[in-house]
């Protein structure tokens, strides 16, 4: 009815106007996608070929090539194990922790609700810099462990607040009729709230779960000299950093003779491919939940 | 008589209050023992580092072989010191104009463009299509700062860099520019790295409230014969302007906190006096010359400027469009 009217009496500017809404639109999604794609295209196309140029969003001459290359390299695939473990244990320390704390917060009647509610959401507002945390990281004796990656940020005020403003959505008379049956307050969490709760959780876990694998300023502060605690984010980092500023902390030579097999650009574009394809095929699945988590906390503020 | 049971009452109802408080305590023993636990983590991952920040007070000397009573407490104490060395280096307003330059350009960007496309995906009246531009326009916000910083220094670059061909495609130059070997570029470079990366996941707010204006509105004005730009203009900008506000708040609350990945990842050498933010400064005296009271005393005063600017922001919106975040 609107869509046929609209075709009626439509005036020219509104014309104009749709046409220049789709071209800026469709301008956006090239400029967003083509970066990937080239990249994608380069680490697939012969090393020496790529340096004549003229690569766009298909390689010309194809090869698995840089691949291999990069994957003989140990450093990578111990960076690809610790980057995995971490992107799955933080998940679920943070799932968990959050998840827990929000089930209480959410609860009228628990007596501790308000202060930890404050206790927890200054924490937003305050901080106490990088050099206070580095050295309460050292007192602790953490640096050089794999517990840094996942234990210093595992309780974050704003995943537990989205968690709490769905938890607050769900009728508080199945709690009571859990209760009636004689389930505790951990039963009810566990059993009646946590699978209630899963479109919440599923972005919160989305959120956590990129956090962690994007990580790699914690290895370079507290693991650097730890290269049995690398990172697949600090590997690429390393390797970026190697020729673009020229300012070399890296020097490892078993990788600076892979690059010298192919050139350091296809491992560039290579390593940059593997540490991006993990969330390509994460995200576009969970794109409902975070869309609902997103506007979720804003609402809340 | 009387008299006697008002003095006692007072104490008497602060035992049967304490006494009520022990027997909740032991009806809610399940939600103590789940919310306690992660209580004292955050007192010790975010509120121990918080007495940290004695140390931009003090002379702050590691001692690795003293006890962890006299790391924290032997320590000389100097006053305002380090800040009084802070403020009269050259360095630190260096470093300054760069992290205000860069917070501004972003907050203006990072503000305005996802404005402006989310006002442009929400005209998009194809439903699939719409759907499909928004999915991808989110896909950089997942991406690490490593990656798109690498993107970034590859789509620049002087040989087949995209830009560079495409310039010179269009002849605007005749030979590959170094956009990433000049100062006066970084600002821009940083800005449109992180409009590039953000510009998609900040539409999504302001697209949920524009969800929330009622298509009466809009029939009413098509009946009054208004354009489509006179309806965004009288109806969707207005329908937004509460989230417009807060979220506006919120960044410039943040404005001296920009962070530093970016800057980190996208400099050199050639470019570092245009490159360096306060967050890095701090790094690099705190930890890498391990001066931890001067690097936590440039981290206290960006935390004070922060909450200043915080609260001023809210307070100048509370008066003006009586809306505020707290």
């Amino acid at each position: 009815m609107s869509t046929k009217s609209k075709r009626i009496s439509a005036p020219i500017s509104d014309r104009i106007f749709d046409v220049v809404v789709y071209a800026v639109v469709i301008m956006v999604v090239i400029v967003t996608l083509y970066p990937f794609l080239n990249v994608l295209a380069l680490s697939l196309n012969d090393s020496t070929d790529s340096v004549r140029g003229g690569i766009s969003i298909y390689p010309r001459e194809f090869t698995w090539k840089n691949y291999e290359v990069i994957f003989s390299f140990s450093g990578l695939i111990q960076g690809f194990k610790i980057s995995i473990l971490r992107t799955i244990v933080g998940t679920l320390l943070g799932l968990l922790s959050a998840s827990m704390l929000a089930y209480t917060l959410s609860r009228p009647d628990f007596q501790g609700r308000r202060f930890i509610s404050i206790f927890l959401a200054l924490t937003m507002y305050v901080s106490g810099g990088m050099i206070a945390s580095y050295i309460l990281i050292k007192e602790l004796h953490m640096m050089g462990t794999f517990w840094v990656y996942v234990l210093p940020g595992m309780v974050s005020a704003f995943n537990v607040f989205i968690i709490r403003s769905f938890m607050d959505g769900i009728p508080y008379a199945l709690q009571e009729s859990a209760k009636l049956d004689g389930a505790n307050d951990f039963t009810i969490y566990w059993r009646v709230i946590l699978p209630m709760a899963k479109p919440a959780l599923a972005t919160i876990a989305l959120f956590l779960a990129v956090g962690q694998w994007n990580s790699w300023f914690d290895t370079w502060l507290y693991n650097a000299r730890s290269p049995e605690l690398t990172t697949l984010q600090y590997e690429l980092m390393k390797v970026l950093q190697s020729t673009t500023s020229g300012n070399g902390d890296y020097r490892n030579t078993n990788m600076t003779q892979v690059m010298a097999s192919v050139s350091p650009e296809s491992v560039k574009m290579a390593i940059t491919i593997v540490v991006t394809v993990p969330i390509l095929f994460v995200y576009p699945f969970l794109q409902r939940y975070f869309v609902q988590g997103m506007t979720l906390g804003a609402v809340k503020g | 008589m009387e008299a006697v049971t008002g003095k006692k009452e007072p104490k008497e109802r602060g035992n049967r209050k304490s006494s009520r408080f022990w027997r909740t305590f032991l009806q809610q023993k399940y939600l103590y023992m789940m919310s306690l636990p992660f209580v004292i983590w955050v007192f010790v991952f975010s509120y121990v580092p918080l007495w940290g920040w004695t140390m931009a007070f003090q002379k702050y000397k590691p001692m690795p072989t003293a006890s962890l009573w006299d790391r924290v407490f032997d320590q000389k104490w100097v006053g305002f010191d380090q800040f009084q060395r802070l403020f009269t280096d050259d360095q630190f307003y260096l470093v300054l104009r760069n992290t205000l330059a860069m917070s501004f350009m972003g907050l203006i960007a990072g503000f305005v463009v996802p404005i402006v496309f989310a006002v442009l995906l929400n005209e998009v009246k194809n439903i699939a299509f719409k759907r499909v531009a928004q999915t991808i326009s989110y896909l950089p916000h997942f991406v690490s700062w490593v990656v798109v910083a690498g993107i970034v220094i590859k789509m620049l670059s002087t040989d087949n860099g995209a830009v560079n061909d495409l310039l010179m495609w269009l002849g605007i130059i005749d030979e590959p520019y170094q956009f990433m070997a000049k100062e006066k570029w970084f600002w821009g470079i940083v800005t449109a790295a992180d409009v590039w990366k953000e510009t998609g996941w900040n539409t999504i707010i302001y697209l949920a409230a524009m969800a929330g204006i009622s298509s009466e509105l809009y029939e009413a004005a098509r009946v009054d014969g208004a354009s489509r730009l006179r309806q965004i203009w009288h109806i969707t900008l207005p329908g937004i302007r509460s989230t417009i506000v807060i979220l506006l708040i919120m960044s410039i609350g943040h404005l001296v906190s920009i962070g530093f990945e970016k800057q980190f990842l996208l400099s050199n050498n050639l470019v570092s006096d245009y490159a360096q933010v306060l967050d890095l400064y701090a790094l690099q005296y705190g930890l890498q010359m391990s001066n931890f009271s001067y690097g936590t005393a440039i981290n206290v005063f960006n935390s004070v400027v922060g909450i200043i600017l915080l609260f001023s922001a809210n307070g100048i919106f509370k008066k003006i469009t009586k809306e505020s975040i707290m």
